[in-house]
């Protein structure tokens, strides 16, 4: 019996493919997540007839609410995405670190969040008649970092709550107040470079802000999944 | 060293005591049957060794080790009531997976080597989802033994299983019983689990009502161990 040594990052990188491909196979989060930052956008853009300039005020919001909530569809199939056939068990049973695996599931929910605001993002361009590109690596950046954001928070609510019944309802509702910081900077952050403002020493406060909220919540989540997957 | 220890254990649902001050081992090479009563605590005592879930008190160890230890861990295979195969990925897409995660060293070697022996080689890159039910068991039990594991920890092995699934179960318990392994299974099956078990132990309301060897009057009549020891 021969085992080889097995990185932690190969192990990283097992989960994150296999939840890749499985998602990638049926298409199911990702697609009703998908449709509904569609539909959210075109239902705001015949809510509203704002100005450009007021476009420009309020997309940061107006952004994050649709990222947020279409997460959120991608984010509860996460963990539960192991229930069926009991495949959790097997993955606590196997010789990986809690860590690991969190980090493989959150690699991959962070790609496919990743996947619909950059499909979401040039439609909001289109139906709000906005030109949002013109401080793009920036917004790049912020956008990459709200992301993780709400995908590493988003992560461990759902191991948390995978055995709850009402978990669709739950994940939300836990994660959101503790993404409040978050959502704050990114925002703020979104509609300056939306509205052509490059970061400066004015608002790179929530920049920092959310590099912080990122570091942090990555730390606490590397260290409580374990405790978080078997009690 | 016993393969598999478990000392004063118990584990509370919350005030409720599923487990009460269990005290059971296995020595390498030991098949141990868990018997008793729906809602005894088998499956309970069997994920608490598994790791799935600490005990409230006690200790259990697996050679030694917590069985949260990755060492422990590498030792153990574990068949529960769900199959614990992908249905979005293949047969060998799924055993390369486990291959993977137990770091052996040519993962889809070690799983085209299992699906041949469980008879699903020829379905190898077909979708578990469009598998059959015997089919499904077959890989599950092709999935908890990829690794060869020292330890193997059976919920209810034979339950829903069709003919050709217990035969090929039957024959791999066989073989990894008379290659030194350890099996310690929960079930209702008793004749099927006396054929292999050296010991049984009868779980009565989270208690141990019973431990000792498997005798000639336990394999004759599978109920004897109930009508003697436990609430007839």
């Amino acid at each position: 019996m021969g085992y080889a040594r097995l990185g932690y990052a190969r192990q990283v990188a097992t989960i994150f493919t296999k939840d890749l491909r499985a998602e990638l196979r049926t298409k199911e989060a990702i697609n009703a997540s998908l449709s509904f930052a569609l539909v959210m956008l075109l239902l705001f853009s015949f809510a509203f007839d704002p100005s450009e300039e007021t476009t420009r005020e309020i997309s940061g919001g107006l952004l994050w609410i649709v990222f947020a909530f279409a997460g959120t569809l991608l984010l509860n199939r996460s963990f539960a995405r192991e229930l069926g056939n009991d495949c959790l068990d097997a993955l606590i049973a196997a010789p990986i670190p809690g860590s690991a695996l969190f980090l493989g599931k959150a690699l991959a929910n962070f790609v496919l969040v990743m996947a619909v605001e950059l499909i979401a993002l040039p439609l909001f361009g289109i139906f709000y008649n906005v030109k949002w590109t013109s401080q793009f690596p920036q917004l790049m950046m912020v956008i990459v970092l709200g992301t993780w954001a709400m995908t590493v928070t988003g992560t461990i609510f759902s191991a948390l709550t995978v055995n709850i019944r009402l978990r669709e309802v739950m994940l939300p509702i836990l994660n959101f107040p503790i993404l409040i910081p978050a959502l704050l900077g990114a925002m703020q952050l979104t509609s300056s470079l939306v509205a052509g403002k490059p970061i400066t020493a004015d608002n790179d406060a929530w920049l920092k802000m959310l590099i912080g909220f990122d570091v942090m919540y990555t730390a606490v989540s590397l260290v409580l999944v374990e405790t978080v997957l078997v009690g | 060293m016993n393969a598999v220890g478990v000392e004063g254990v118990w584990k509370f649902y919350g005030d409720y005591p599923a487990l009460r001050d269990v005290n059971l081992e296995a020595e390498p090479g030991a098949c141990l049957a868990l018997i008793g009563r729906n809602g005894a605590g088998k499956t309970t005592l069997l994920r608490t060794i598994a790791g799935f879930s600490r005990p409230g008190k006690g200790k259990i160890s697996i050679f030694g080790n917590s069985p949260r230890d990755t060492e422990a861990r590498k030792k153990m295979g574990y068949i529960g009531h769900g199959i614990s195969v992908y249905d979005e990925l293949s047969a060998l897409e799924n055993l390369t997976l486990y291959g993977r995660l137990y770091g052996l060293a040519d993962p889809r070697k070690s799983a085209m080597e299992w699906l041949e022996r469980t008879g699903l080689e020829r379905v190898k890159n077909g979708l578990v989802r469009e598998f059959s039910r015997g089919m499904r068991q077959r890989l599950a039990v092709a999935r908890a033994f990829l690794h060869e594991p020292r330890v193997l920890l059976l919920d209810e092995p034979f339950t829903a299983l069709d003919d050709r699934a217990i035969a090929v179960l039957q024959q791999v318990l066989r073989e990894a019983l008379a290659s030194g392994k350890t099996i310690v299974m929960s079930t209702h099956q008793l004749r099927e689990a006396l054929e292999l078990a050296t010991h049984v132990a009868l779980l009565n309301r989270g208690q141990v009502a019973f431990h000792g060897p498997c005798t000639p009057e336990m394999a004759a009549d599978p109920g004897w161990v109930y009508a003697r020891y436990g609430e007839g």
